[in-house]
């Protein structure tokens, strides 16, 4: 086990060295949010941060005051206890403080909501998902109607579907046939639950929507940069709750409209074609040069 | 705070004398242990209660932890078959089921048979009659009941984990919050029902309890003990006993559609006839949130005596403590749906759910800082009550201030369901209240048991139980930050570090439950006296008038509050 820790912490810092700018998944002894890839995320990750800068040190400032108190206040530094169990100047401050932080932190806090929640007028694409025991359907509505079930992919499965690579392809995250949709463009996703409550989620792009049966939910995301992103189900959904991931392959628009063109007649032509077409990209190699 | 009748500490040894004289028969085993009406008893019996189920809630978390040590499943599917006598295929699927119940039970057992029952049943049973000057609760035969209704309920709750759950597994897999359809459709075995009733018979349980705690507390405090002179737990037992009584019917309410929803036909839940999963969760949540101030609140009263007895100072702002928790306690009652912004609230409705959340911080910082001014300028001994108090504090703020964080809804909706809301529960809850039970624990054992515990063994208890939980829960924000789900038996491999630690950290706390049991079998072996009050001048409050432990009855003439 030492072993493999300290293997994956070698990964982790080869990857850091690599520059690679964004992680389309998670990465070894991560101690942040996933990149991002959106420009929501964007906004969650600078929020988040902001976040911190009140918290950490109200944390700290705790601390310090116990420290203080611990060491100036016990018994053999202080015999005699004051008898002092009132000041109201002191009671306001630390009740108008804290009032004035949850301003400051609530009013970014809006505009981020409104942002995630508000969905832009001008969508270029809807794109139905399903959450099913214990996998994701996709529904392509435009001029070209497509539909396909995504399930997690088998290792017994890895070659058959081109996905040797561990690494652009890990354990527990890659699936069969991925969600392909075109970079820049402002994707609308309708999502609904079959049988149980599962959630679509994807944390590079800063989503995440309970898949409810009877119900219709709707996000969306703009992807800014290519390549392979992977989520999760995040909703209790079963005894295969943890084995039916989500992966999102970002490709350019031309890249998309002939793997759209293709992949009604024959989905898995298309995606190996697409494969060929973006694999040899940087962005999927970043992560497989970390190995 | 309560000042106290001169007489008092008199009254308490007349009594003694008296109940050796006259005190005739003592009661026989049965009697006072399964028929019991004495508030001290049933307290006892609460907290062996509470230490056994805690055991085994522990016990599921540490299985837990060693099957994520590791990416891949390791020991669940041999548990299956051990277990179930499941083989092959089956095993793992057997197994997959076993680790949802694991984290269902894990959550059932520690809130509704560990927690409630260790600060409720327990300290607040055996304290809140003594330090509000009553001779015992309003309704002790009740109280007995409220007891002998929690054992059958963690019986059937345990029976559940045996019963047929989804086709192919046992027992309830669908988390604490039991939403459907997942416990409805998802799950058709009679698991569901077994854990159903098991809810409504704890649920119960605890109704009677609040309402002989308001009872008490409204009407049987000692003369001269005004609300604004009574002691701050007993103002946290009070809310706390509104609280369960306000949203425990709730909940009954919510299971009792899930009951008849799978069993005669209805379809509160049931998209396919016109139901909605949604309500479900509103019912659910407009209990569940106030639940966690039910978990936590007299924990804060239990940490204000403990600061005030040990730095030699009254409570600083007493007032302030009092109606922080007042407002804790309303304000917990209007922020329900933070639990569920993931599941499609309106823009607006997120928006107030979001504000009202934050709005709870205020008395929250207005407590931890009234703590830390009661030390201000005290003279402060560190005995073992007072460490973990303090450690209460400093966890408790972390928790806080992640929770401040999950708040805002625009952030939640990158952490909602990962491990960084694991660990922020975990930081209020399992480093929260249960610090607070075991300050308690170790304030109130001398006074309970007549016996001293030894420093040595409460210190090490207490250092090793710090690093052990902060080992399991810090790295937890971490992985919940990268972005792993809750409620995983596996995870993909880039997890694997932090789960190790995480582990690791919890077969350290596991460690410190072992020195826990060491220290009270000492305490028994040793029984070092420990005298009516050995905290000294700080503990003022009307418990360390008596003898330790008190008589069988106490306050037989009323203790008169200057």
């Amino acid at each position: 086990m030492r072993n493999k820790a300290i293997a994956a912490m070698a990964s982790a810092a080869s990857l850091l060295f690599a520059g690679a700018a964004f992680a389309a998944q998670p990465t070894p002894w991560q101690t942040d949010l996933q990149p991002a890839a959106s420009g929501v995320m964007h906004e969650i990750r600078w929020f988040e941060e902001y976040t911190l800068w009140f918290i950490v040190p109200i944390t700290l400032f705790v601390l310090a005051l116990l420290i203080i108190v611990v060491l100036r206040f016990r018994a053999s530094a202080n015999p005699v206890p004051s008898k002092t169990s009132h000041n109201t100047a002191i009671e306001i401050l630390w009740t108008l403080g804290p009032v004035v932080v949850l301003f400051l932190i609530a009013i970014p806090s809006f505009q981020l909501l409104s942002n995630e929640l508000i969905i832009p007028k001008d969508t270029d694409l809807t794109i139905k998902a399903t959450g099913n025991q214990w996998y994701w359907s996709y529904e392509y509505q435009g001029e070209k109607e497509l539909a396909f079930d995504s399930l997690m992919l088998k290792d017994a499965d890895r070659s058959k579907f081109g996905k040797d690579d561990k690494a652009a392809y890990p354990r527990l995250l890659a699936v069969d046939n991925e969600l392909v949709v075109p970079v820049g463009k402002t994707v609308r996703v309708l999502v609904t639950g079959a049988d149980v409550i599962h959630a679509f989620a994807m944390p590079a792009f800063g989503v995440k929507i309970d898949a409810i049966p009877g119900r219709m939910n709707e996000t969306w995301f703009k992807a800014d940069k290519e390549g392979l992103y992977y989520g999760q189900c995040s909703e209790l959904c079963g005894k295969d709750h943890a084995f039916m991931p989500l992966a999102i392959r970002v490709v350019t628009e031309e890249q998309y409209k002939t793997w759209l063109a293709a992949a009604a007649g024959n989905l898995g032509a298309a995606n190996k074609a697409l494969m060929a077409a973006t694999d040899g990209k940087k962005t999927v190699d970043v992560a497989s040069s970390a190995k | 705070m309560a000042s106290n009748h001169d007489h008092a500490h008199d009254h308490a040894h007349g009594h003694d004398d008296h109940a050796a004289h006259d005190h005739h028969h003592a009661p026989s085993f049965f009697t006072r242990w399964f028929l019991s009406t004495n508030h001290k008893d049933i307290g006892t019996l609460y907290l062996i209660f509470a230490i056994i189920a805690g055991v085994i809630g522990g016990a599921l978390s540490v299985v837990m932890r060693m099957e994520l040590q590791e990416p891949g499943i390791q020991i669940f599917h041999g548990l299956a078959s051990m277990v179930y006598g499941f083989e092959g295929d089956a095993a793992i699927d057997g197994g997959k089921q076993m680790y949802n119940v694991f984290t269902t039970a894990h959550a059932l057992i520690m809130i509704f048979f560990m927690v409630m029952p260790a600060l409720i049943g327990g300290f607040a049973n055996w304290m809140i009659p003594i330090m509000i000057g009553a001779p015992d609760m309003a309704f002790p035969r009740m109280n007995n009941i409220s007891f002998w209704l929690i054992v059958p309920a963690f019986l059937l709750l345990i029976l559940s984990m045996f019963a047929q759950g989804p086709a192919g597994g046992y027992g309830v897999g669908g988390g604490w919050t039991m939403y459907p359809p997942l416990a409805t459709s998802g799950t058709p075995g009679p698991a569901v029902d077994l854990a159903i009733l098991a809810l409504h018979v704890a649920g119960a349980s605890s109704i009677l309890g609040a309402i002989n705690f308001i009872t008490t507390i409204m009407n049987m405090r000692a003369p001269g003990m005004t609300l604004h002179k009574m002691p701050l737990f007993a103002w946290s037992v009070l809310i706390t006993a509104f609280l369960l009584l306000l949203s425990l019917p709730v909940l009954a309410g919510g299971i009792t559609m899930l009951l008849t929803d799978r069993n005669f036909g209805t379809s509160f839940f049931a998209p396919e006839n016109g139901g909605d999963p949604i309500l479900f969760q509103h019912l659910f949540w407009f209990f569940g949130h106030p639940e966690v101030y039910i978990l936590i609140l007299p924990g804060f009263g239990i940490i204000s005596h403990i600061i005030s007895t040990f730095s030699r100072k009254p409570v600083f702002g007493y007032l302030g403590m009092a109606y922080a928790m007042v407002a804790i306690g309303a304000v917990g009652f209007i922020v329900w749906a933070h639990h569920m912004y993931t599941v499609g609230l309106s823009l607006n409705t997120q928006r107030y759910f979001l504000f009202a959340t934050m709005v709870i911080a205020v008395p929250t910082g207005i407590k931890i800082f009234s703590w830390i001014a009661t030390m201000w300028g005290g003279s402060i001994s560190f005995r073992t009550p007072m460490i973990w108090a303090i450690g209460f504090i400093f966890l408790f703020t972390v928790g806080g201030v992640t929770g401040v964080q999950l708040a805002n809804a625009g952030l939640d909706r990158a952490m909602h369901d990962t491990y960084y809301v694991v660990a922020h529960f975990h930081y209020v809850l399992s480093l929260g209240a249960v610090f607070a039970i075991f300050a308690a624990w170790y304030y109130w054992f001398p006074k309970m048991t007549g016996y001293m515990y030894s420093e040595t063994l409460g210190n090490l208890h207490f250092f090793v139980m710090f690093i052990g939980v902060n080992m399991v829960f810090f790295p937890q924000h971490f992985l919940g930050l990268a972005g792993m789900p809750r409620r995983y038996i596996d995870y993909p491999d880039a997890f694997a570090g932090w789960n190790y630690v995480s582990s690791l950290g919890s077969y350290i706390s596991a460690v410190g439950v072992l020195i826990f049991f060491v220290c009270i079998i000492e305490a028994f072996m040793k029984k070092r006296v420990a005298g009516d009050n050995p905290w000294g001048v700080g503990a003022d409050t009307l418990e360390w008038q008596l003898s330790s432990p008190p008589p069988t009855h106490q306050w037989e003439q009323l203790p008169r509050i200057k």
